[in-house]
């Protein structure tokens, strides 16, 4: 199978062993992977500021780039949400914007509904998943506390077959870091603060890892925690898995 | 001019406090999550208050003129009001013709947006709001921060203080149950002298004319049981068309707003009791424009349950006070800017998108989109600051471009770390890698 892999700007600038760590799981998996060099970002940073006539010529370069693929793979929820729910109503005549939708993928459904694998390896240390919000509200890769449904998480079932990993449990399973894009900076005070929340419950819970679908919530958290001297670490579940599955 | 940005961070500032208010408004998401569990069909009853209010929205003018219609037949006096100062002139007007100068009422979050209460009290009426959280804050002469619990933001000794300036409880006295008694004492004389009572309105029975109001007190029964006259105010969308639909919501409300099954009380007003008389005042105050407007439509929806500011991981660490309105929160943030956009162009940006609003929302208003719409909205209109626009514009030209993205990308990791930053107030920057994603893919030669 092949697919191309949209790696968001912030992870190809700042986070590339996260999209190295797709790359090998994705091929350690038998996925011939592609990466198409004229991407650079899908326009969420502007969409979400509301400027989205700043995010329009992004995502039409996004429906050119990817047009010639069958799948496109995504190490970040938040991205493929932009992608796949958002771009209709930056561009609501393009015939091109549901096609794109349909095969765009976050790493973790790409594994679990299209290869449906649960990756074997070993990773023995207590990992907490946070469970980024629009990977879990925009892309349901998890039931969600808000709702009545039968519980699943896409994420959690992918770890199942890691021996040695256990999963801590927290008191508030999918509340928000607080990262959300430019409401980091402008309202600081609040985002850092729920940050410092989440953060207290994986400390509670003894996560010695905070592990996640989405390196830009990891990043607020990991600032967090690295301006106060904590011994969390944050990681990326591609870099778990590859680590994993080595 | 503040916003809520800093108005937050006022609040932040207190840690204990911001711990404690986060954590009481939570335990109230928590019952409402656990009373939900017990309605296997939630969300099933969810889509259907939300196709009910859809239905009723679409043909809104009808269900409006048939409510009057039956209103009056069963005896009670329908006024119209297109804003809040007409609202305001009315209720006033009702009052004057019969002499009254003292009003007790029961909690109404239209009057509160109305700004009733300054205003019947500038025209010499005495109004004694009666819900205890209510009459908390009318006592401090502040408004609610939460529109179903409107003191929450107040500890029990704050209240213990306040109750011992204004009634006399014994200095000191902090014991909730003992608190409420003397506010019972205190509001027990309020009731027995009234002239009037004024209430809201949870629900209005096109097909019977009649409203229903739900309280955990009583307090709406005693206020419109004892005066002689009772007006019941209430905004143009809390139609439902039959008593049927009525128990749909019914069955959403408590458990959404506080995780009861039900309210204490749910009180069914039709027409007036013998001897006394009944108002009714229809309001608009801007909903018909939000009507009128297809992508905000759905908010018109929302039944006041507040379950989408008990979720709201920034109401919860922000406070209602800080966003400025009667109506906080993720809902608020939607409706205040219909008001005056410019005046509440902060409160679409005071929410990360989460999406904890939408899923808990028990009328499945789009809550994070519609937020999200507002920002373009704004931003389309120049209510955005200039220095946000600036960098979009600036970020769209670089990002449009591979080979500039690619520059900026290189010189941003070599000199973001040397540079001052918001970031790094309360974060460390992750520390920048010496090459991007692209130049290792490329370097080991994997790429096409």
């Amino acid at each position: 199978m092949d697919a191309a892999l949209f790696v968001p700007c912030y992870v190809d600038q700042i986070y590339p062993s996260v999209g190295l760590a797709t790359a090998d799981l994705l091929e350690r998996l038998g996925v011939t992977v592609h990466f198409p060099e004229a991407q650079t970002c899908c326009g969420q940073p502007m969409a979400n500021s509301g400027f989205f006539d700043d995010a329009r010529p992004l995502a039409e370069k996004m429906l050119e780039v990817f047009a010639p693929y069958e799948h496109v793979v995504c190490p970040s929820g938040s991205c493929t949400s932009m992608v796949r729910n958002h771009y209709g109503m930056l561009l609501p005549r393009d015939p091109r914007v549901a096609a794109l939708g349909a095969k765009t993928r976050e790493l973790c459904e790409f594994l679990h509904d299209v290869l449906q694998v649960k990756p074997r390896g070993r990773f023995p240390h207590k990992v907490g998943l946070h469970q980024s919000c629009h990977g879990l509200r925009e892309l349901r890769l998890g039931s969600g506390s808000e709702r009545l449904v039968p519980a699943f998480s896409k994420t959690q079932a992918l770890l199942e077959n890691i021996e040695g990993l256990q999963l801590t449990e927290l008191s508030r399973n999918d509340e928000c870091c607080g990262f959300g894009g430019t409401f980091a900076v402008s309202e600081e005070a609040v985002s850092c603060a729920m940050g410092r929340d989440r953060i207290a419950d994986h400390e509670r819970a003894g996560s010695e890892i905070i592990a996640g679908a989405d390196v830009s919530c990891l990043m607020h958290l990991d600032g967090l925690l690295r301006r106060e001297k904590k011994p969390i670490r944050v990681l990326h579940v591609a870099e778990l898995l590859e680590e994993a599955t080595r | 001019m503040t916003g809520h940005a800093e108005r937050a961070a006022e609040f932040v500032e207190n840690e204990a406090r911001l711990h404690w208010h986060d954590q009481a408004v939570w335990f109230v998401r928590n019952k409402r999550d656990i009373a939900r569990s017990f309605v296997p069909e939630w969300e099933e009853l969810r889509t259907l208050g939300s196709q009910i209010k859809a239905h009723t929205l679409s043909r809104l003018p009808a269900y409006l003129e048939q409510f009057e219609r039956n209103a009056r037949a069963a005896g009670a006096q329908v006024h119209w009001a297109r804003d809040a100062e007409e609202h305001n002139r009315i209720v006033h007007g009702i009052l004057e013709r019969r002499s009254v100068t003292r009003l007790v009422k029961s909690k109404s979050m239209l009057t509160e947006e109305c700004h009733l209460n300054e205003y019947l009290e500038k025209n010499g009426v005495e109004v004694v709001d009666t819900d205890l959280g209510e009459r908390i804050v009318q006592f401090r002469r502040e408004p609610p921060s939460h529109i179903v619990m409107p003191a929450i933001h107040l500890k029990k000794e704050e209240i213990g203080e306040l109750f011992h300036e204004k009634l006399g409880t014994p200095a000191g006295l902090a014991d909730p149950k003992a608190l409420t008694e003397a506010a019972r004492q205190h509001l027990r004389e309020k009731f027995l002298g009234a002239q009037a009572g004024l209430t809201g309105v949870n629900f209005a029975i096109a097909s019977t004319g009649g409203v229903v109001v739900c309280t955990n007190e009583g307090n709406a029964d005693l206020g419109t049981s004892l005066p002689p006259i009772h007006i019941a105010c209430m905004g143009v969308e809390k139609l439902v068309p039959s008593p049927r639909e009525l128990a749909v919501f019914l069955r959403l409300l408590a458990r959404s707003a506080t995780g009861q099954p039900i309210t204490t009380y749910t009180s069914h007003f039709h027409g007036p009791r013998s001897g006394a008389e009944m108002h009714v005042v229809i309001v608009d105050h801007g909903r018909s424009r939000i009507l009128a407007r297809e992508e905000y439509r759905n908010s018109l929806k929302c039944i006041r349950c507040a379950a989408c500011m008990n979720t709201c991981p920034v109401y919860r660490r922000s406070g209602g006070h800080s966003y400025g309105v009667t109506v906080p929160g993720p809902i608020g943030s939607i409706l205040a800017p219909h008001i005056d956009a410019k005046k509440h162009a902060g409160l679409p940006f005071a929410s990360s998108l989460c999406g904890s609003c939408t899923d808990v929302c028990p009328v499945r208003i789009d809550l994070h989109h519609q937020l999200l719409t507002w920002r373009g909205e704004l931003a389309s209109r120049g209510l955005v600051p200039l220095g946000k626009r600036v960098v979009s514009r600036v970020g769209g030209w670089v990002l449009a471009r591979t080979w500039a993205y690619r520059l900026f990308g290189k010189l941003a990791r070599l000199f973001a770390p040397l540079l001052p930053n918001p970031w790094t107030r309360q974060r460390e920057l992750p520390p920048m890698p010496r090459e991007s994603f692209r130049a290792q893919w490329r370097k080991r030669g994997r790429a096409r």
